[in-house]
């Protein structure tokens, strides 16, 4: 899930921050089911250790 | 229903602008400059004896019986060689012509056995025709003199037959492999009286020869014949259908006798592939009566006791009452399914209906999603609709073809032949693709540049090629300002711009030389119409997405979109790949590509299924294992799919699989997966069925039954039944009402219907208001997003590294004689040729190794092992090995592992680090794998307990 998600956001990294950011949030929304969005925003609320600065980022506003 | 006997116009359609008109036989005909007497004639309805000549090859004129008089000239010319001009007026029969005719044929017969009752061509024999046709009483000349009647017969093609002494020496079948197919297998032999067909210095089966048919097809007696029409006999009609391999989407005649199957003779009205074909559906359709086949439904408490056979009703009642059962105890979302593109549409489209409507729940996948999701995705992205932009005859205006990650001769045959002949033309061509396929060089094929890249640094090099592009002043600046973003295009040029893209920066990771890209890019971009075409080796990569984006890039700033002879083109793999992404296999997603989270679209469906509808997107494939592990995932219905065998890691598949209570297989054969199955539904194959394929190139073609399914219930019955079972109702009554829905629901689809696909022969959609006859070529104008959307594409290593413990690189795909998992072609006697996966390995590798041919080998990466039998080959590059997946018992996919497409979850299959070591003996693995197979595939018939199926 970790790796998935990073790797998300690696293909944003290169884009604006801001449009980065928007680009991760509309993948995670487009394509993830609940449970897996579920999954990885309990992640987050337990440190989100290992995440990528984007997809932490993006993980937040799915909250 | 009759036998089609399709017209042979003798020599091929000529396309101009001018037209000539000239007097045959007294009828006035206007044909196209270029066009020859004979077709001339039999445009008109008259028919001109022959026999070297026939309408998908070029004119010979060595047989000498078309030969006609002209007014006005000396002698009497071959019409077939003779161009029609304005004012001509031809005789096609005199009393001259008659007796020269006549001539001819006495000295063809004076040389042929006069066994014409018992020959296997009696019936279909176009000697025998002429020489009825030229009104042959007598041979004069006896067989005392030499003569080729016990030439010997070859017969060691498991599909047809070589018998020497009927061979009149026309050439047909020497053209057809040259012309059609472009193997150049076959030649003439000697001179004069001494001359014959030769397949090489032993048999056919030895030699280059590809089994494409076309030899066999173009044969004018009993020379070259199938060996089911010798033990059979003549067919008595003809069901026009589909081909169920890969994405080309051959038109075939399926020619019977009664029920049965005679032969499987391409079409030429099929406008895919215009009466070619390929070893697969020309003579691999034996397994659709195999003796493995499943043919009552099945149901068992676990997966180690035997399957039980019971009625249609039982089985169908009890998955419905599991299914629920497990919704009731784990909720709604704790089921789902997955379609086949091996399927037709309307099955696809009722599959994915039931599991939204009927399971309450998002929960649906296809194969594609191991395939050519990235596909869908990047060309969405950046053009708005996840589709190839092109129609195949769109090669015939290409001017520079771009192959990336794609071996056309061996997975997209009848497709590789037809670029073949455009390559022959001269049109040039790049290859790009770690491995030298055979289009690198073949006979009278070269490519101008192979770009043979490491895997995995496929970003690399498209952004190396973009990069020359933009630095060198190549980009078609008129075309971007008019049709695409500039706003993304300017932060793309950027950058690709940027010197750590270009050429001489990426060399040492990619292994391709600077200049080559260099090349390679000015020939594209400054070559002509240039027309990318790709396949698994661009979507099967932890990039896949990006690359097709990065390719979509590289055609739009180059303006080579939106016309004939352009395009970004996915060779998909299996024949209904377009046709189960459109029919909206995929979780997120409706037919027509649209959004689950839409609530216009959603309201649609809701209003048209009369059942609410989730708005949120379900899971794919892998996600469904992974929620099963843990413990979220409990039943799953799968149509036409072997996951166990395709798809990735197989370890963590079996975990999957294992960990659900109610797995409900739908296929002809106890495949992998049915091993951990609880219901088998026996399905049907594609000569039971009717409906509809989408091939690569969107054409829907019409699926027709040629005979009756076998284990009495349509695949489409089936999903209705269920469904019903279910507690949500479907009545169709004929899978054409199942278009009509769809037509419906879907604005790219609307125009569609089977009686509009029976007129025009087939479709490619968009077919709406906008095309009523449907659309050859994407883009045109305008793109479907509005303007075309670059997109950045900076490469990103994959995280599946080559480490001193794995030093090599394997990467799979599949081979010329079998596909996908084997299901179909491993049962049949394509086996000649592929019976097991093998380990391809270059030299070098092999060495270091003290491997040697034909040696067992251990293949073993981070996810698990296999053995398999080593081949050294000069495709191969130093560090790489490749093998397919064909065969069960070698579980290449247990060695490949989870890493998967960023956007997609594509598998990366290939891209996979690897050991390789002698082995004395199976793996761990395989040895599981034969205890497994044992156990799980035993069949209680009545009193009587049988062993697995199919092993």
């Amino acid at each position: 899930m970790v790796h998935r998600a990073n790797q998300i956001a690696l293909y944003f990294a290169v884009y604006p921050h801001d449009e980065a950011v928007a680009g991760v949030l509309d993948h995670l929304k487009k394509f993830w089911e609940r449970r897996m969005r579920d999954q990885i925003v309990n992640y987050v609320a337990h440190g989100g250790q290992g995440l990528h600065e984007l997809a932490l980022e993006a993980v937040k506003r799915l909250q | 229903m009759a036998l089609i006997q399709e017209i042979d116009y003798g020599t091929p359609q000529r396309i101009a602008e001018t037209l000539v008109t000239l007097e045959i036989d007294g009828k006035p005909v206007t044909v196209p400059r270029g066009t020859s007497v004979m077709r001339a004639a039999v445009e008109a309805g008259i028919s001109v004896p022959k026999l070297c000549a026939t309408d998908n090859m070029q004119a010979f004129g060595s047989c000498r019986l078309c030969l006609v008089e002209i007014e006005g000239r000396r002698g009497t010319p071959a019409s077939c060689t003779t161009l029609a001009e304005p004012g001509m007026k031809v005789r096609t029969q005199t009393p001259r012509i008659a007796k020269l005719r006549r001539g001819v044929m006495e000295l063809y017969i004076s040389d042929h056995p006069l066994d014409c009752l018992t020959c296997a061509a009696n019936g279909d024999c176009e000697l025998q025709d002429m020489a009825g046709a030229v009104g042959l009483r007598e041979v004069r000349y006896g067989y005392d003199g030499a003569n080729h009647l016990k030439a010997p017969k070859d017969e060691s093609n498991p599909y047809f037959t070589f018998e020497a002494s009927k061979c009149i020496v026309c050439s047909r079948c020497v053209r057809a492999c040259e012309e059609v197919q472009g193997t150049f297998a076959l030649t003439i032999e000697g001179r004069g009286f001494a001359s014959k067909v030769a397949s090489g210095p032993t048999n056919f089966l030895e030699s280059e020869c590809v089994s494409c048919g076309a030899c066999v097809q173009a044969c004018p007696t009993a020379t070259l014949m199938d060996k089911t029409v010798i033990a059979q006999g003549q067919p008595e009609h003809s069901v026009v259908t589909t081909c169920a391999y890969c994405g080309v989407g051959c038109s075939f005649k399926a020619e019977m006798q009664g029920s049965e199957v005679v032969r499987m003779m391409p079409y030429k009205d099929g406008k895919a592939n215009h009466g070619h074909s390929c070893v697969k559906g020309r003579f691999a359709w034996g397994y659709t009566t195999h003796k493995d086949r499943i043919l009552k439904p099945m149901i068992r408490a676990k997966i180690t006791d035997p399957w039980r056979e019971v009625s249609w009703e039982e089985a169908i009642n009890h998955a419905a009452s599991e299914f629920k059962r497990i919704q009731a105890k784990y909720g709604r979302d704790s089921i789902g399914g997955i379609t086949s593109s091996r399927c037709t549409n309307e099955e696809t489209f009722l599959v994915q209906k039931m599991i939204r409507a009927g399971f309450g729940n998002n929960n649906v996948d296809t194969c594609a999603r191991v395939c050519h999701s990235p596909t869908g995705y990047g060309l969405k992205t950046t053009f708005g609709t996840s589709a190839g932009t092109q129609d195949f005859d769109s090669v015939d205006a290409a001017d520079v073809i771009m192959v990336i990650g794609a071996n056309p001769t061996d997975a997209h045959p009848v497709f590789a032949s037809h670029m073949k002949q455009r390559l022959r033309e001269g049109a040039r061509l790049i290859v790009v693709d770690p491995r030298r396929i055979d289009l690198v060089k073949s006979p009278h094929v070269k490519a101008d540049y192979h770009l043979p890249l490491k895997p995995g640094t496929n970003v690399a090099i498209i952004n190396a090629l973009a990069h020359v592009v933009v630095t060198e002043g190549l980009v078609n600046e008129p075309y971007v300002r008019e049709r695409c973003d500039m706003q993304a295009f300017e932060q793309w040029r950027k950058f690709v711009a940027e010197e750590r893209n270009s050429p001489e920066a990426v060399e040492a990771s990619t292994g391709v030389p600077a200049a080559d890209v260099r090349g390679a890019a000015r020939l594209y971009a400054t070559g002509g119409n240039g027309a990318i075409y790709y396949g698994l080796g661009v979507t099967e990569h932890s990039q896949g997405s990006t690359m097709v984006m990065g390719m979509a890039n590289l055609a739009m700033a180059t303006g080579n979109l939106g016309k004939n002879g352009v395009g970004v083109n996915p060779l998909r793999g299996q024949n209904n790949v377009q046709g189960s992404c459109d029919m909206g296999s995929f979780p997120h997603e409706f037919p027509g590509y649209r959004h689950v989270s839409d609530d216009s679209t959603r309201k649609l469906f809701e209003d048209s299924w009369q059942v609410g509808l989730q708005n949120e997107p379900g899971l794919r494939i892998s996600n469904m294992l992974d929620a099963a592990c843990d413990g979220t995932f409990k039943g799953i219905y799968i149509q036409g799919e072997d996951i166990l065998q395709s798809d990735p890691n197989t370890k963590h598949v079996t975990a999957g699989l294992a960990a659900m209570e109610c797995v409900v297989v739908q296929d002809l054969f106890l495949n992998e997966t049915a091993s951990y199955a609880h219901v088998f539904f026996p399905g049907s194959s594609f000569l039971e069925k009717d409906g509809t394929f989408t091939n690569a190139e969107r054409r829907l073609s019409r699926v027709r039954k040629a005979i009756a399914p076998m284990a009495g219930m349509a695949d489409w019955e089936i999903t209705q039944a269920l469904s019903n079972a279910l507690g949500y109702p479907m009545n169709y009554t004929h899978p054409s009402e199942i278009m009509d829905e769809i037509a419906r629901l879907t604005p790219t689809f609307t125009g569609v219907s089977f009686d509009k696909i029976d007129q025009l022969g087939s479709i490619q959609w968009p077919c709406n208001a906008k095309a009523p006859e449907g659309t050859p070529v994407m883009h045109v104008g305008g793109f479907v997003r509005g303007k075309g959307r670059f997109m950045i594409t900076e490469f990103i290593p994959t995280d599946e590294r080559t480490t001193g413990r794995f030093p090599l690189i394997l990467t799979t795909g599949r081979i010329l004689t079998q596909y996908n998992v084997g299901a179909q072609t491993a049962r049949t006697q394509n086996n000649v040729w592929h019976p097991e996966d093998i380990l391809e390995i270059h030299a070098l590798d092999a060495e270091n190794r003290g491997i040697r041919e034909g040696d067992r080998v251990s293949l073993v990466s981070r996810a698990g092992e296999t053995t398999l039998h080593a081949h050294i080959s000069e495709r191969m590059q130093p560090g790489v090995v490749y093998t397919t997946f064909h065969h069960g018992f070698t579980g290449a996919n247990v060695v490949t592992t989870e890493f998967e497409d960023w956007a997609t979850g594509c598998p990366e299959y290939k891209v996979t680090a690897v050991q390789v070591s002698l082995a004395r003996k199976m793996s761990e693995w395989q040895e599981q794998y034969l205890e497994t197979r044992k156990q799980t595939t035993q069949i209680q018939h009545g009193q009587i307990l049988t062993g697995a199926a199919g092993d």
